[in-house]
């Protein structure tokens, strides 16, 4: 149920998003899902794709301190309430988001695909399961529907 | 004024001659009761019975800050405990600061050196002296205070910060002396305009700065938004404090050395050559009168020369022009001595391995900004913001607890910061002085 994300450290200053996303390019990396959290002085870009090690190497030769993180993927319901019946269950048992963010989904279209970012992740991806939650299995992500 | 008219105009011949008699007796002194000065002088094969002259003071070997931190904290003392009635120090490498003491004749040494000081920049004992030199462990403020008290001033020791509350005193007291930094001066005049004070309506006539390097251009910045007039003082607390050095207001032509009280040397720095009269190299200083804390040919790191030219204000004393720079990498940020080794090791106890970083200094309002820029490595790294802003806080505050200065960490990319022949860039100072 793991997924691998990887991150990036960036400076705020024009063009550096550009210029990661130049590095994937030119890898043939295919970037399935992307978050930017940024402060006035700096940014982590944070990236599902489709080959974790060849971006990883890729982006560590053009020297950028690259970071990797497990994420769950999540599958939420397509309509109204779909995100707040997960949030629920997730505030009722006191687990904490780091983050999260939208994915694209790989398999059907009345799914929408979030990654979460938890401190406790088997715990949180459990209790998920256990209440009736699809949990999108990481080599899906990473690998299918090239 | 001139405080002490008999040493401080005392002809050449008899200001040597008692020059070589102190010093005769400073080294018998500290060669029986400072292990370390022994040692020294046994391994160069030379007893303080070997100083004839005082020429011969340029076979004693130096004495350098290491050897003072080697010494921690009270190993060069040369009196014992007891005799010591205070003790002040300076920022070292982490942790270890530079210790000295003082003995109840020493304080009386300093607080006349510090009375000759003041009247050489203008002060009498009519006036008030308005002295935002910070008190402490620091000398600034506690050595302009007994000065000014000996030279029977009124003293307002108001210290370092507070700013709006000094505009206050300095318009409500009257003060008509100003002693502080010379960018914390500016930054009481700037703060001064935006609370709707003039200068111009305050009574200040001389102003005394040091304890940070300075230059021509910003002595006619403070004269004019201060209306006073202003003259540089030198001194650190290895050799006794502020009051090694001062300039006279007539003149405003170099520094006066107290040379009853010291003997000032010029040396290259890399050959330790004794340099002529004139020539530009590292100033070098002996004490001659103190009892607590002797210091023998003193490497300062401080760049300077010396001229023997007689000056206008009848001082016979050799003058030092205004310190150009160092000789290693100290920075002086608002009054607090930095070295980039300071930094590193802060930064090595965060991390356990060799960080990257450098040191940015600018000068916004006339306050010095310390960044210190951080390689984010892998280590480092986290793809959670507020780890990474926790990180910042925690350098910061390590700083600031180990060095006693405020800094603004700045997390940058791997590889960004400048290397020139494979070395990084540590420093870089944007400050116009
Ligand atoms: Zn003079």
């Amino acid at each position: 149920m793991r997924l691998e994300q990887i991150s990036v450290f960036l400076e705020n200053k024009s063009g550096r998003i550009a210029d990661v996303t130049a590095v994937l390019a030119q890898a043939g990396i295919n970037i399935r899902a992307l978050s930017l959290a940024d402060t006035s002085d700096f940014g982590i870009l944070r990236l599902i794709v489709d080959n974790t090690p060849k971006a990883e190497a890729a982006l560590k030769k053009n020297q950028l301190t690259v970071g990797k993180t497990d994420v769950v993927a999540v599958e939420v319901e397509d309509q109204p309430g779909g995100l707040h019946r997960i949030m629920d269950i997730l505030c009722k048992a006191d687990i904490n988001v780091e983050y999260m963010y939208a994915c694209i989904n790989p398999d059907t279209r009345d799914k929408a695909v979030m990654i979460f970012r938890f401190e406790e992740l088997e715990a949180a991806a459990r209790l998920l399961e256990k209440n009736g939650i699809g949990i999108i299995q990481g080599d899906r992500i990473n690998t299918l529907l090239k | 004024m001139i405080f002490n008219i008999e040493y401080e105009t005392m002809p050449r011949e008899a200001l040597e001659s008692i020059q070589l008699r102190r010093l005769q007796a400073t080294l018998e002194r500290a060669y029986a009761t400072v292990p370390f000065y022994r040692e020294r002088l046994q391994a160069a094969g030379i007893t303080p019975a070997n100083i004839k002259t005082l020429e011969d003071l340029q076979a004693i070997p130096f004495t350098t800050k290491q050897d003072l931190r080697d010494n921690y904290p009270f190993g060069m003392f040369a009196v014992p405990m007891t005799n010591v009635v205070r003790i002040h120090a300076s920022s070292g490498t982490t942790g270890q600061p530079t210790v000295v003491g003082y003995t109840a004749r020493d304080i009386g040494t300093w607080a006349e050196l510090m009375a000759r000081s003041l009247s050489a920049g203008g002060a009498t004992r009519e006036d008030i002296i308005h002295n935002a030199y910070g008190y402490g462990l620091f000398t600034g403020g506690l050595g302009v205070h007994y000065g000014a008290e000996k030279l029977g001033a009124s003293i307002i020791p108001v210290s370092g910060g507070n700013t709006k509350r000094q505009v206050i005193i300095m318009k409500d007291f009257g003060p008509t002396i100003l002693t502080a930094t010379p960018s914390y001066a500016l930054h009481l005049a700037e703060v001064a305009i935006e609370m709707g004070v003039s200068f111009q309506n305050l009574k200040f006539k001389y102003g005394i700065f040091g304890a940070e390097p300075w230059s021509e251009t910003m002595r006619r910045e403070i004269e004019n938004k201060l209306h006073l007039s202003a003259v540089d003082i030198y001194g650190l607390s290895e050799v006794i404090g502020p009051g090694v050095a001062i300039e006279c207001h007539e003149a405003k032509k170099g520094l006066h050395i107290f040379e009853d009280h010291f003997i000032p040397e010029i040396i290259d720095p890399s050959t330790g050559k004794v340099l002529p009269y004139g020539e530009t190299g590292e100033l070098v200083f002996t004490s001659l009168t103190k009892e607590a804390f002797p210091v023998i040919r003193y490497r300062t790191r401080d760049i300077s020369c010396l001229n023997p030219e007689p000056c206008i204000c009848g001082r016979t004393h050799v003058r030092m022009q205004r310190v150009s720079g160092r000789t290693d990498d100290m920075l002086i940020i608002r009054g607090v001595n930095v070295f980039p080794s300071q930094i590193e090791s802060v930064l090595m106890n965060v991390d356990e391995v060799e960080p990257h970083y450098q040191l940015l200094v600018d000068r916004k309002d006339n306050l010095d900004i310390l960044t210190v820029r951080v390689e984010v490595g892998e280590r480092l790294f986290s793809d959670e913001v507020k780890k990474l802003q926790s990180l910042e806080a925690k350098i910061e505050k390590d700083i600031k607890e180990y060095l006693g200065v405020s800094a603004k960490v700045k997390l940058v990319e791997p590889k960004t910061i400048a290397r020139s022949e494979g070395k990084a860039v540590r420093v870089i100072d944007n400050r116009k002085i």
